[in-house]
C-alpha cells in the first residue's frame, strides 16, 4: 500500500542546534502514530515542516505523491493535511459554533462569500455536528474566552477535523489534562476524529496514552529516529527508555 | 434597513440650513471612518485614508473639469472607482504587513501622495482648484438651500446604502473571517483560507469607501487641494473610527455626527479652545466605553443572548 505520508532526508538546522537529521518516514494510511521525545528531540519541528509552516533545508515531504515540501500552511491543509497545535489556536472572542463555522467556510471555497450569513444553516448545522461529536453542543454559543482549557483543546480539534484531512496531526492532545480524565478525554478524541480521518499522528508526553491508543510509535532523539514499531518494542528498547522516558513501564 | 435611511433622508427637509452641510460631512466623514471600521475588523488600522479621500476628490474634480460630469451620483461613483482602483493596486502589496508597520505604511504613501500634489503645479499645486457646482440627474440647484439638501439627500443615501452592506458583510462568513484574521491569522492560514486575500478585499471596500466621501467632500466645498491627503485628515477619519470601536455599523454614523456637533459648537463657544474640548471628548469615551461609542449596545445585546444561552444550557444540563 502507498504511504499517505512519505518524507524522505528531512533536514532542518536552527543554527547549530539540529533539529530534523536525515528523517525517512513512511505513514500508511490508517495508521495512528505517536511520536515521542523529550523537549527539543525535532517532534514539533517535523510536524511544523509537515504542515508546511517550516521549510527543510533538505529532503521530501509527500502526500499521497504530491510534494508539499515547500507549500504553505493553506496549500498543505487544502490539499489534506489538518493539525491541532499544543496551546489551541483559536478565535477567543468568536463562540465556539463561530470558531467551527469559520473552518466549514474554508472547507470548500476559495473566496468567501461576502453576503451569505456566517451561520448559514448548513454551516451552522455542520458546526453543531462537530460539537456534539465532542460533547460540546451545549456550549456552542458560548465564547472561547469563557471555556476551561480541557474545552478549548476539543474545539481546536474539531477545526482541525472540518476538511476531513487525510492525515491529522495533533500536537499534544491530552496536555493540561488532568490524570483522571486524559483516558476519558483522548477516548472521546478518538471517537470522534474516527468518522473523519483515518490516519492520526500524535505527539504525546505520557506513555500510557501512548501504549493505549497508538498501533506505531516513532521515538525522537535530537533530530534523529531512536526507534520506530508498535509501542510494545518502542517503550521497551533500552535507548527509548534512557533518552525518552526515563524508565517508564 | 431601508426604512432608516429614507427616513433621515426626508428629516432633512425640517433641518435648518447650517446642519445640512453639517450632516452631509458627517456622512462623509462617517464613511471614510466606515471603512476603516471595516478594515480594523482584520486587526489593521489604516493612517492613510486620506490617500484614498484624496484620489476620489481629484479623480472626480478632474473629470468633472475636462469632461463637464456634474452630476453628484456619478461623481460619487467615480470618486468611489478611483479610491478602489488605488486601493486595489495597493492592497495586496500592503496586505502582507501587519499592526504598527501596516499603519505606518498606510500613512507613509498617503504623505508621499501629499507631497507630489503639493509640487503638480498642473493640479494646483499647495492651493488646489475649484469646481462648478453639482447637479443631479441634469437638475441644476440654484437656490443654495436646495443645493445643500441635494448633496445632503446623496451623501446620506450614499452612506446609509454602505451601511447596509456592511451591516450584512459583518455577518457574512466573510465578515466572520475577517475576525478570525484579528484575532489569529496563522490559524485562518491553517484553516484553507487565504488572510492575505481577506485583507485586501476589506482593504479595498475601505478604499472605495474613502473615494466616494472624497467625491462628497469635493462637492460639498466645491474646492479641492492636498490637504485631502493630509495626514491630519487621515487622523481625523481614525477618530471617529476610534469613537465608534469596530463593532457595530451605526456606531460609526453617531459617532461622526457627535464629532461634528462636538467640533461646531465647541468652536462657537470656546473657539480658542476648541482642539482641547474634542481632546477631553475623546479621553472620556475611551476612559468610559475603550470599545467605543458601539459597545453601549452590542454590550446589551450580548448580555441578552448570554441570558437565554445560560437558561437553555442549564435546561440541557451543561457542565458549568
Amino acid at each position: 500500500m502507498n504511504p499517505v505520508l512519505s518524507v524522505r532526508g528531512l533536514e532542518k538546522r536552527f543554527g547549530a542546534v539540529v533539529a530534523a537529521d536525515a528523517l525517512s518516514i513512511d505513514i500508511a494510511a490508517g495508521q495512528r502514530v505517536s511520536l515521542i521525545g523529550a523537549n527539543g528531540a525535532g517532534k514539533t519541528t517535523f510536524v511544523n515542516m509537515v504542515t508546511g509552516y517550516l521549510k527543510p533545508d533538505r529532503g521530501s515531504i509527500a502526500l499521497d505523491g504530491v510534494h508539499i515540501g515547500r507549500r504553505s500552511p493553506r496549500s498543505v491543509a487544502r490539499l489534506g493535511i489538518s493539525r491541532s497545535f499544543q496551546v489551541p489556536q483559536l478565535f477567543i472572542e468568536l463562540t465556539a459554533a463561530e470558531n467551527l463555522a469559520v473552518a466549514v467556510s474554508g472547507m470548500h471555497a476559495t473566496t468567501l462569500s461576502l453576503h451569505s450569513p456566517a451561520e448559514a444553516p448548513g454551516r451552522r448545522d455542520k458546526a453543531i455536528e462537530l460539537l456534539q461529536r465532542f460533547g460540546l453542543a451545549n456550549l456552542a454559543d458560548r465564547p472561547i474566552s469563557e471555556l476551561a482549557g480541557g474545552v478549548r483543546k476539543l474545539i481546536d480539534i474539531a477545526m482541525a477535523l472540518v476538511r476531513r484531512p487525510k492525515l491529522l496531526l495533533l500536537d499534544e492532545p491530552t496536555s493540561g489534562v488532568s490524570a483522571e480524565e486524559k483516558f476519558a478525554t483522548m477516548d472521546r478524541v478518538i471517537h470522534a476524529v474516527a468518522p473523519d480521518a483515518a490516519t492520526i499522528v500524535f505527539v504525546e508526553h505520557d506513555m500510557e496514552i501512548v501504549g493505549r491508543y497508538a498501533d506505531r510509535v516513532i521515538a525522537f532523539y535530537s533530530g534523529r529516529i531512536l526507534a520506530d514499531g508498535s509501542p510494545q518494542d518502542v517503550l521497551r528498547d533500552p535507548e527509548v527508555r534512557r533518552y525518552v522516558t526515563g524508565g517508564a513501564r | 434597513m431601508v426604512f432608516p435611511v429614507i427616513a433621515v433622508t426626508l428629516f432633512g427637509r425640517v433641518l435648518p440650513t447650517w446642519t445640512l452641510s453639517l450632516a452631509t460631512i458627517a456622512a462623509s466623514n462617517g464613511l471614510v471612518a466606515l471603512g476603516i471600521v471595516v478594515l480594523a475588523r482584520t486587526g489593521n488600522v489604516s493612517f492613510g485614508q486620506g490617500l484614498f479621500f484624496a484620489a476620489g476628490g481629484y479623480g472626480v474634480a478632474l473629470i468633472a473639469n475636462n469632461w463637464g460630469i456634474t452630476d453628484a451620483a456619478a461623481q460619487m461613483l467615480i470618486g468611489a472607482a478611483c479610491g478602489g482602483l488605488l486601493g486595489l493596486v495597493i492592497g495586496p502589496l500592503i496586505a502582507r504587513y501587519s499592526g504598527i508597520f501596516f499603519g505606518m505604511l498606510t500613512l507613509a504613501l498617503s504623505m508621499v501622495f501629499y507631497g507630489a500634489l503639493v509640487k503638480t503645479t498642473v493640479l494646483g499645486g499647495s492651493d488646489g482648484f475649484n469646481v462648478v457646482r453639482p447637479s443631479l440627474f441634469a437638475i441644476s440647484f440654484v437656490d443654495p438651500r436646495e443645493a445643500d439638501f441635494m448633496l445632503y439627500a446623496v451623501s446620506v443615501v450614499t452612506t446609509g446604502l454602505a451601511g447596509i452592506a456592511a451591516t450584512i458583510l459583518f455577518r457574512s462568513e466573510f465578515g466572520l473571517a475577517s475576525l478570525a484574521v484579528r484575532e489569529n491569522n496563522l490559524r485562518v492560514e491553517y484553516l484553507g483560507i487565504s488572510a492575505n486575500r481577506i485583507i485586501t478585499i476589506n482593504f479595498v471596500i475601505a478604499a472605495v469607501f474613502a473615494g466616494a466621501s472624497g467625491a462628497f467632500a469635493l462637492m460639498a466645498q466645491r474646492h479641492i487641494d492636498p490637504q485631502f491627503a493630509y495626514w491630519t485628515t487621515s487622523g481625523e477619519f481614525v477618530f471617529i473610527a476610534v469613537l465608534a470601536g469596530y463593532q457595530s455599523v451605526s456606531a460609526v454614523f453617531v459617532a461622526s455626527l457627535a464629532l461634528e456637533l462636538v467640533r461646531s459648537f465647541s468652536n462657537l463657544y470656546l473657539p480658542n479652545a476648541w482642539q482641547l474640548v474634542l481632546g477631553v471628548f475623546l479621553l472620556a469615551v475611551i476612559l468610559f466605553l475603550p470599545r467605543g461609542i458601539g459597545s453601549l449596545w452590542i454590550r446589551q445585546r450580548r448580555k441578552s443572548a448570554g441570558v437565554s444561552a445560560e437558561t437553555s444550557a442549564v435546561e440541557e444540563g451543561a457542565p458549568s
